[in-house]
């Protein structure tokens, strides 16, 4: 039924939740693979680099950041990989699962009250409106 | 709009190997496209930090489009934006204003010459001495200094500024949920100047701040006298200049690096920073380096390439010419605004939110080069004090040696197991953790688990064998590693074991 799914992931509460919704989705039948997404913007980019001074560590830093969300995965002992996209969220996720074949898409929302929704503004909502897939934005 | 490119592993570096070409037109429209719009973006922060500076909007201008225009031949960085910086700004606020413009553009010159050598000496490898916490301190300093540096501007001033940075904050924050295409910053600046135009409001402009003129630069060698005196004037200003140059643009470079999953030349772009300031020296502009935000924005909107440096420059010196009798009527409100989002933005507030997290001894650091730069308004300065400040911390942590003792009753032997660094600073702690009037016959000291680093570590251990000697005991050294025993080969003057002192 569910046989590709792709999360966005980027390691918060909000990001677990949606794991767990992925992998019951998951379960559903046998041989189904999630893909796990996590876009690194260009403020992330800066702390990150600001933060620790070379890239392998960089690099680690972010698996381990994703651990809450891969930890689960391999819990619940489902096929998944990881992907790491450059740029805004948003269109990176849009793009990303509008030219690969998924069967769901599955996206945390942060919970944004109005004016951070205003400044900031929503990821999962332009997921909903842009993704050609089916998507699934857990609470 | 990815460029096509082939990556060669070279001890261990992932090393890009693009064509010339290929950094120049791999990505022409992407480019093309982010150039202008770095170019909009430019002209508000270019104007404003020549405020700060305390000279002409002009010579922040022509910095802009000089260095930005030769950066994007000689740079290590593609796709980097390098123009006239608050950094920057703020270290050279007193030579102006002591000595004058023309001292400035020879600091420029001087900084040009020396970030040169940085680059040929290959002393970017020396970057990794500047602990992590000390250039969070220095980036957060910057911001604070870029907002301080706004302040001055509501002296006096009436409530209608204080409504037009508050409209010009709105906008800039606000205007992207419509449309990212324009820069809001842009947007904000058209509006307030729009509004003020329109009200007669009489605030302060642009145009009050300096002349502007609507023309190409033109060389120039700076009107100085060419002796030693100048020099002691500008050497102290450039050699700040130089390091918090290519610190911010190595940074800078390692964050467009991350951004885009390429790697960069940076002894290149060290070299190329330096001829870029130079070339703004004699064409009148002030010094400048690489740009977080800009670059930021830049690899944001599609640039990736040589060519998007280049636009950037070139549309901006075209803007400049076309709309300077317009530039000069911005209010100074609209720029301040523009200059708070990027003092905003530059702020690392991950460091605030991830203090908890951070080692005490961190934050410290981070603290204490952030507050020395603000007081001292010197960034070279906070920098200074953060690394001699990371470095007592560091021998301070490092200085713990343990040191525990067995005693063998049978065969009246004591051996002491001594973990840890001994070098100058552990010393006291070593020496005091021996009993010296020992009674056992026989005293072992087993160096299995530390190093001896220094001639003090030595002169503690020869110290503690003497002792012991005189009481009669015999005293071996045991399990030293290589380094350790070839220095104490050297430099002991215990001799070997059960060697009795001259004179006792």
């Amino acid at each position: 039924m569910f046989k590709r799914i792709l999360l966005a992931a980027d390691g918060s509460g909000h990001s677990v939740r949606a794991a767990k919704k992925a992998v019951e989705l998951a379960k559903l039948s046998g041989d189904s693979e999630i893909t796990v997404v996590y876009v690194v913007d260009g403020q992330t980019s800066k702390e990150d680099v600001l933060h620790n001074a070379d890239r392998t560590v960089v690099e680690e830093k972010r698996k381990m950041r994703l651990q809450p969300v891969t930890n689960l995965l391999e819990e619940a002992k489902v096929n998944f990989t990881l992907e790491k996209l450059l740029g805004e969220p948003g269109p990176e996720i849009v793009g990303f699962a509008n030219k690969n074949d998924f069967d769901v898409v599955v996206v945390g929302s942060r919970g944004l009250n109005g004016l951070q929704e205003m400044v900031l503004g929503s990821v999962s909502h332009k997921v909903a409106k842009r993704v050609k897939a089916p998507v699934m934005i857990v609470k | 709009m990815r460029v096509g490119s082939h990556k060669n592993i070279l001890r261990g570096v992932s090393l890009n190997t693009m064509t010339i070409k290929e950094q120049w037109f791999g990505n022409v429209k992407g480019d093309i496209l982010a150039g202008i719009v770095v170019a909009l973006a430019l002209i508000p922060e270019a104007i404003a930090f020549s405020i700060i500076a305390g000279v002409d909007p002009m010579v922040g201008l022509y910095a802009s489009f000089a260095i930005a225009v030769t950066i994007a031949f000689v740079g290590g960085r593609p796709g980097m934006i390098s123009a006239a910086t608050g950094a920057m700004a703020l270290l050279m606020v007193t030579l102006v204003a002591d000595h004058g413009l023309q001292y400035l553009l020879a600091a420029t010159i001087l900084t040009g010459i020396l970030q040169i050598l940085f680059g040929v000496f290959k002393l970017a490898r020396f970057m990794k001495f500047i602990p992590r916490s000390v250039m969070i301190g220095f980036v957060n300093a910057l911001a604070i200094l870029i907002f301080m540096a706004q302040l001055e501007q509501f002296v006096g001033a009436t409530w209608v500024m204080y409504a037009m940075v508050a409209g010009a904050l709105a906008i800039i924050y606000l205007f992207p949920r419509i449309t990212k295409a324009v820069p809001s910053p842009l947007v904000a600046i058209i509006v307030i100047t729009l509004i003020a135009i329109m009200t007669s409001s009489g605030v302060k402009t642009v145009g009050d701040m300096g002349t502007l003129t609507s023309t190409l630069p033109a060389f120039l060698i700076p009107d100085i006298p060419f002796n030693l005196e100048t020099l002691k004037i500008i050497f102290p200003y450039s050699i700040a200049l130089a390091i918090v140059g290519l610190l911010e643009s190595l940074l800078t470079a390692s964050i467009v690096d991350d951004m885009t999953d390429t790697a960069s030349d940076k002894n290149r772009e060290s070299r190329g920073q330096g001829i870029a300031n130079i070339v703004a020296g004699f064409f009148g502009g002030m010094a400048g380096c690489a740009m977080i935000g800009q670059s930021v924005i830049n690899v944001k909107s599609g640039g990736r390439g040589r060519l998007s440096a280049l636009v950037a420059g070139t549309f901006l010196m075209f803007l400049i010419i076309v709309l300077g009798n317009v530039v000069v009527q911005i209010p100074m409100a609209a720029l301040v605004g523009v200059m708070i989002m990027v003092s905003i933005g530059t702020f690392d507030w991950s460091s605030i939110k991830g203090m908890a997290k951070t080692p005490v001894t961190d934050s410290i650091v981070m603290v204490v080069t952030t507050v020395t730069t603000v007081f001292t308004h010197d960034l070279s300065k906070g920098v200074f004090a953060g690394i001699i400040l990371s470095a007592i911390f560091f021998v301070a942590k490092i200085s713990k040696v343990k040191v525990t003792s067995t005693l063998d009753v049978s065969s009246e032997r004591r051996t002491y197991f001594v973990t840890g660094q001994v070098f100058f600073a552990s010393v006291t702690d070593l020496i005091e953790s021996f009993d010296l009037k020992e009674t056992a016959k026989e005293v072992v000291i087993d160096l299995t688990h530390a190093h001896v680093w220094d001639d003090s570590a030595v002169k503690a251990i020869d110290k503690i064998v003497i002792k012991l000697r005189e009481n009669g005991t015999v005293v071996r050294l045991h399990g030293l590693n290589e380094p350790s025993s070839h220095l104490i080969d050297k430099l002991a003057v215990h001799k070997q074991e059960g060697a009795k002192l001259s004179g006792h």
